[in-house]
């Protein structure tokens, strides 16, 4: 296992598509790293220029203390897991797990130990001999998994690796990554746009846009403490409420947005915000609220209101923003203000 | 059951036309075994006796095995050669980037349009400087002009369709480009290299023009051209060219069949449900 260090990367595509502009990541021995954002943000070609199958057009690329900048992919000793799978459909399952150890001659009982053992960590003892279009979703995605495990790479880049599976496999896979990390120890970087997936698997999560990493941080600091609009509205979900800080009472700086949680927003009759109900969610052990701000010009405003005492809609309700919950940007750049 | 007449319909169709397309290679077969008194009857291809004169006086006295000989030599060297260069080629326009990529293949696809009757002239003067006319490479490098365009354009489909993740897993996995092409590409995509060895051979197999030209005598005549020249200055034996039609064909229907199979093997590979 190894740190992976990125220097100034930046990657322009011959088309003049500017996909990521000057990266400094530092990545620990051992940490989860998510890279999550929109699609187009540039997360999947960084980890296609981490595994050396882009390359940058400036910065480098340092994995574990040998910088990997001109070595093609054969040559940095990473495993990816790719959203298709890219299970090689010619070959059987235990093949597949086995060519990247054939590939760099792996003494044939060492391979077949380390087969073995994979096998009976992820629970497809019973598909080594099947070929890939003979299993489903969730077991190709374990094989996947598994052909990336048995090598014993320096570090993992996952690439959407459960976005093809159903609700129900994906919370099941990404317990079992967590698990798998926990035991290995290893080096993730793990890509995904959803901001679920990077709240509950990473150590440390990277939010990307336009080919840059806007803030980087556990996910609970990122949720607590977004740097800026983008930040606070991609990350948590329902999204966060922005609104004029006049609205609520701020007056200074003028133009300035304040943000809030839709679990945070309280409702009640000493409230200083008039709004009117508009639709009303139930999901059972709350309620998701849609208002509409009695100033005019505000955007939809959503509350979730736990229990069952929730106004119908058509009512009139009072809404308190407390000030500890409140989070307050700049209203021009979007960055945060303290 | 007004459903029925309908569904007969693509049945009819394609009965109609297996007749229209066996016709003329049943009417071949028969005449092939018919005495030469009887080939001119008002029914020739109602086989009233058969005889196997033809193929005999084929084969002791037109010593027809040495052009079956020379047609396959030739185009399964031309195969051989063009289909593995033609994979490279192709590969290389489907995944490498690189500029003027465009520009190569429209410039494949034009030679590959030229009237071969244009470039004999020209051919026939190069091979005579090299002196390989009547040898066996001065048909086959001929014959790369038109069966390579012709391989690099279906391979370079062939290659374009494969995920192109499969490459790159294997070159995470520690492969080097020529060994993920070896290891991963080329099984994948061995059926449509499968069809592109058949279509360059039936290609160069049914080739006439430049074997009849670069081509000086009896010992290295193609099949094509020695049925040719079978016809005499007063009279057509069409006995003996109709037989030799019939042996002409069967190589070549032989291989067709061995290759479909093959072809829907690796079509199916994997998908069937153990």
């Amino acid at each position: 296992m190894a740190a992976i260090v990125l220097t100034g990367l930046a990657k322009t595509f011959p088309n003049g598509h500017v996909a990521i502009r000057n990266v400094d990541l530092g990545i620990d021995d051992g940490e989860f790293l998510v890279l999550v954002g929109p699609s187009g943000c540039g997360k999947s070609t960084l980890l296609r220029l981490i595994a050396g199958l882009e390359t940058p057009t400036a910065g480098r690329i340092v994995i574990g203390d040998v910088d990997v900048t001109a070595h093609s992919p054969q040559l940095r000793d990473l495993a990816m897991v790719f959203q298709s799978y890219a299970l090689y459909p010619h070959m059987s399952v235990r093949d597949n797990l086995g060519y990247g150890l054939k590939v760099r001659r792996t003494d044939r009982a060492v391979a077949a130990k380390r087969i073995a053992d994979v096998a009976a960590a992820l629970d497809i003892q019973a598909l080594l001999d099947r070929r890939p279009a003979q299993l489903s979703g969730g077991e190709r995605q374990r094989v996947a998994l598994g052909r990336a495990i048995v090598r014993q790479p320096k570090a993992f880049l996952l690439d959407e690796p459960l976005s093809n599976l159903d609700p129900a496999l994906r919370a099941q896979a990404r317990a079992e990554l967590r698990r798998l990390h926990r035991t290995l120890g290893a080096t993730v970087v793990y890509v995904t746009h959803d901001q679920e997936e990077a709240m509950t698997l990473a150590g440390r999560v990277a939010v990307m846009r336009n080919g840059a990493i806007e803030q980087m941080a556990p996910p609970l600091d990122v949720y607590a403490q977004p740097v800026n609009t983008f930040v606070a509205k991609f990350i948590g979900a329902p999204a966060m409420n922005l609104v004029p800080a006049t609205l609520v009472g701020i007056g200074t700086p003028s133009g300035a947005l304040a943000g809030i949680r839709p679990h945070d927003v309280v409702l009640g009759a000493h409230g200083q915000i008039r709004a009117t109900v508009e639709v009303v969610e139930p999901r059972g052990h709350d309620s998701v609220l849609h208002l509409r701000l009695d100033p005019p010009g505000v955007e939809p405003f959503l509350a979730i209101i736990a229990g069952s005492a929730v106004p119908p809609a058509g009512a009139h309700v009072f809404l308190t923003l407390p000030v500890d919950r409140r989070h307050l940007f700049d209203g021009r750049t979007g960055a945060r203000l303290e | 059951m007004s459903i029925r007449p309908v569904a007969l319909v693509p049945a009819i169709a394609g009965v109609l036309l297996l007749a229209v397309l066996l016709f003329p290679i049943c009417w071949m077969l028969a005449a092939s075994l018919m005495p030469e008194s009887r080939l001119f009857e008002s029914r020739p291809f109602l086989p009233t006796a058969v005889t196997f004169e033809h193929y005999r006086a084929l084969f002791d006295e037109r010593n027809f095995l040495v052009p079956v000989r020379n047609s396959l030599l030739v185009s399964g060297l031309t195969t051989l050669v063009a289909v593995p260069i033609a994979a490279l080629c192709a590969y290389a326009l489907a995944r490498l980037r690189m500029r003027g990529k465009g520009l190569v293949l429209a410039c494949v696809l034009a030679i590959s349009m030229f009237p071969q009757i244009s470039i004999v002239p020209p051919l026939y003067l190069i091979l005579r400087e090299l002196r390989l006319l009547n040898t066996y490479p001065g048909l086959v490098l001929p014959y790369l002009t038109f069966s390579m365009p012709l391989g690099v354009w279906l391979l370079t489909g062939f290659f374009r369709q494969l995920p192109k993740d499969l490459e790159e897993a294997a070159m995470l996995d520690g492969a080097t480009r020529m060994r993920a092409l070896r290891d991963v590409v080329l099984p994948l995509a061995a059926p449509g290299i499968a069809s592109t060895a058949i279509l360059t051979f039936l290609y160069c197999w049914n080739e006439f023009l430049f074997a009849l030209s670069f081509t000086l005598g009896p010992d290295r005549y193609t099949v094509p051209v020695a049925i040719t020249l079978f016809r005499g200055r007063y009279q057509v034996p069409w006995g003996e060219v109709l037989a030799a039609t019939v042996v002409a064909t069967i190589p070549v229907a032989l291989l067709v069949l061995a290759c479909q199979r093959r072809i829907v093997a690796g079509l199916t590979v994997g998908a069937t449900k153990g």
